[in-house]
């Protein structure tokens, strides 16, 4: 239930959309117990009809047009690349900028920016990074051309980053150590 | 093979396809080559395959205890 939810959050972005989501996925995939073969595809099915459930609900909520029109207002962050802003000579003075980033980076953050990102990008992260979905299973649930999964992606980590790099630019992180109180890491 | 001898700049264009486990064997082989010798391209492939872990582990969430009572009730009906 945990991973159902977790996922769901992350696809909807917010926790009421994540609990309909959820709680629609397990009665489908209770009345449709019979169509299940063995117990062993269970975690699969069911990720699949809660990725299902998931594009209904977003249908109701927005029509395709309104989400091709944020993807497309959204200013584009270019290649940005996070590596490269950290990679940098006066940032390397201070160690390894890089993995201090990752170890240091708290998991909130990464929630925020992800579910910051207009729907259209986070879903496709979220399938492809969370649940390792293909491009072409992607461009089947969510009915549109593969290109179009590749670009959203590419753009969508582009976007990420970014945010990513001014939440710890923000939170003093990128000089390799957080002020020295442990808990003054968040951001406003 | 003519793929054998990547650039860093090829490599890097790829890389996200490469860790989304889409490129076929031939093109994934070249670049699995390349950051064997190039500590540079290495780098950056261990952050993003490490930033992607972070990702995935976002959707670590415990169930709400509401979610848990709603579900029990649907589950009652039937
Ligand atoms: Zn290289």
């Amino acid at each position: 239930m945990d991973r159902l939810y977790g996922t769901a959050l992350r696809l909807t972005g917010n926790p009421d959309d994540a609990e309909d989501v959820v709680a629609e996925a397990v009665s489908k995939a209770w009345s449709k117990l019979d169509d299940l073969r063995d117990l062993e595809s269970m975690e699969g099915w069911l990720f699949r009809i809660l990725n299902n459930s998931f594009v209904s609900l977003w249908r109701r909520r927005k029509t395709r047009d309104e989400v091709e029109r944020e993807a497309v207002e959204t200013s584009d962050a270019g290649g940005f690349s996070l590596f490269q802003q950290l990679h940098q000579p006066f940032l390397l003075w201070w160690g390894t900028p890089e993995q201090e980033f990752l170890n240091d980076v708290l998991q909130e953050d990464l929630q925020k920016a992800l579910d910051a990102l207009p729907d259209g990008f986070r879903v496709v992260i979220v399938l492809v990074e969370v649940q390792g979905y293909t491009y072409e299973e992607v461009s089947a649930l969510l009915e549109i051309p593969v290109g179009t999964v590749r670009s959203r992606l590419s753009r969508g980590r582009a976007l990420l980053q970014k945010a990513l790099w001014h939440q710890a630019s923000e939170a003093g992180l990128v000089h390799g150590r957080r002020p020295s109180d442990g808990g003054a890491g968040e951001s406003t | 093979m003519s793929e054998d001898k990547l650039s860093c700049e090829e490599v890097i264009e790829q890389l996200f396809t490469y860790l989304d486990g889409e490129l076929d064997h031939v093109h994934s082989a070249a670049i699995d080559r390349h950051l064997e010798r190039c500590r540079d391209c290495f780098s950056r492939a261990e952050f993003e395959k490490r930033l992607r872990e972070r990702i995935r582990a976002s959707a670590r969430a415990k169930a709400p205890d509401s979610l848990h009572r709603r579900i029990k009730g649907l589950l009652d009906q039937y």
